[in-house]
């Protein structure tokens, strides 16, 4: 496909992609107690998006990789809750 | 346009959905063994799950025409109890044995733990001591690279031969590891996780179909049965030719299920 046949086709789609991450950054602002703006998703998530202003290729695999467990070992136990879709460290479990 | 679903938890799924698989050009599915959403209490549980994958779901299949294979194991996310692995694992051989059972999985690991790890590695013996297939399961989300990265070490640690292994639900930080480390890689098409038609499509624009395997999952959560063929018509949009969607949607996953002299390569049609 040419990149105005890319446009044309996925433009909309993108744009309506673009105004749900802000209208979610808008919701969390009006939440009663303001303190989603704190969870470690979230600014893990504000982080990542940095990757959107790039101009190299490979912004997928780019934040996937900054959202993903760096470590490299098998941990000894558990956790409390299953994948979060954000690695953000001790908040995963202690022995992380 | 005929097509595989060879990631399918059809157990999860209605008769409405096999309908619409068969109505799409669905000709057969193969289901690994999985997680059913809470943990089974004994090993009798694990039995009389694999007695419906092999007894019950071909049954339901072959009503539309959908031929059904299976894979068996205990799954990555009861793999952290090391006692119900060793206790699944005593009963499995006989299971293998079926007639429509390809082989081991889908194994993996769930939150990279040194128990799943092991019970992973016990799955992976059995199925090298028995000349088994291996399907395998990446972790979700912030726990796949890791986990990719473990099991790929894992396995080569083992001697497993890289074209029997097929390892799933790769994404773009990941199918770059799985292939250049020689194995077979499989993306799991989902509304959300995972991997969407439009990202799978963009996959292998980027990487090629070599050594790719797509699925539609059909598990028991927010998962499209039609995934596939939207991944298909996703490509056609695109341009790309009907060979190339054949090769992805038909002829990939038949190359690595022939390696099982149990499976049946469907006709093309």
């Amino acid at each position: 496909m040419t990149g105005a046949e890319i446009v044309d086709r996925d433009f909309l789609d993108a744009r309506a992609r673009l105004l749900d991450l802000a209208a979610f950054l808008d919701r969390l602002d009006r939440a009663a107690d303001g303190a989603g703006r704190d969870d470690p998703r979230v600014r893990a998530l504000l982080d990542a998006m940095r990757q959107l202003g790039s101009t190299e290729p490979g912004r997928v695999a780019r934040i996937q990789v900054a959202l993903s467990d760096p470590t490299t070992e098998p941990i000894d136990r558990l956790p409390d809750r299953g994948a979060a879709g954000a690695w953000t460290g001790a908040a995963h479990g202690a022995d992380r | 346009m005929r097509y595989l679903d060879p990631h399918a938890h059809m157990v999860s799924r209605t008769t409405d959905d096999y309908r619409a698989m068969a109505l799409a050009g669905c000709v057969a599915v193969t289901e690994p063994a999985f997680w059913a959403g809470w943990d089974r209490s004994s090993a009798s549980g694990f039995a009389d799950y694999f007695r419906q994958l092999t007894e019950f779901e071909p049954t339901r299949a072959a009503r539309f025409g959908i031929d059904h294979s299976c894979w068996l194991c205990l799954n990555p996310k009861e793999g952290h109890d090391r006692g119900l692995a060793r206790e699944v694992l005593a009963i499995l051989p006989e299971f293998l044995d079926r007639p429509t059972v390809l082989g081991v999985g889908e194994i993996g690991l769930n939150k990279n733990t040194r128990n799943e790890l092991a019970t992973f590695e016990d799955h992976v013996a059995l199925a090298l001591d028995r000349g088994e297939l291996i399907l395998i399961h990446t972790p979700h989300l912030e726990d796949k690279l890791k986990g990719t990265r473990l099991i790929i070490d894992a396995l080569r640690h083992a001697g497993a031969d890289p074209d029997r292994v097929w390892i799933d639900h790769a994404e773009e930080h990941t199918l770059g590891l799985i292939r250049d480390a020689g194995f077979w890689a499989g993306l799991t098409l989902y509304p959300t996780t995972k991997a969407s038609p439009a990202r799978a499509a963009d996959m292998i624009e980027t990487f090629g179909a070599d050594r790719l395997i797509v699925s539609s999952a059909c598990d028991w959560g927010d998962a499209a049965p039609t995934g596939v063929p939207t991944l298909a018509l996703e490509l056609r949009q695109r341009g790309h030719a009907e060979s190339l969607i054949r090769r992805i949607v038909f002829e990939n996953p038949c190359d690595f299920l022939e390696q099982c002299p149990k499976f049946r390569r469907p006709a093309r049609g």
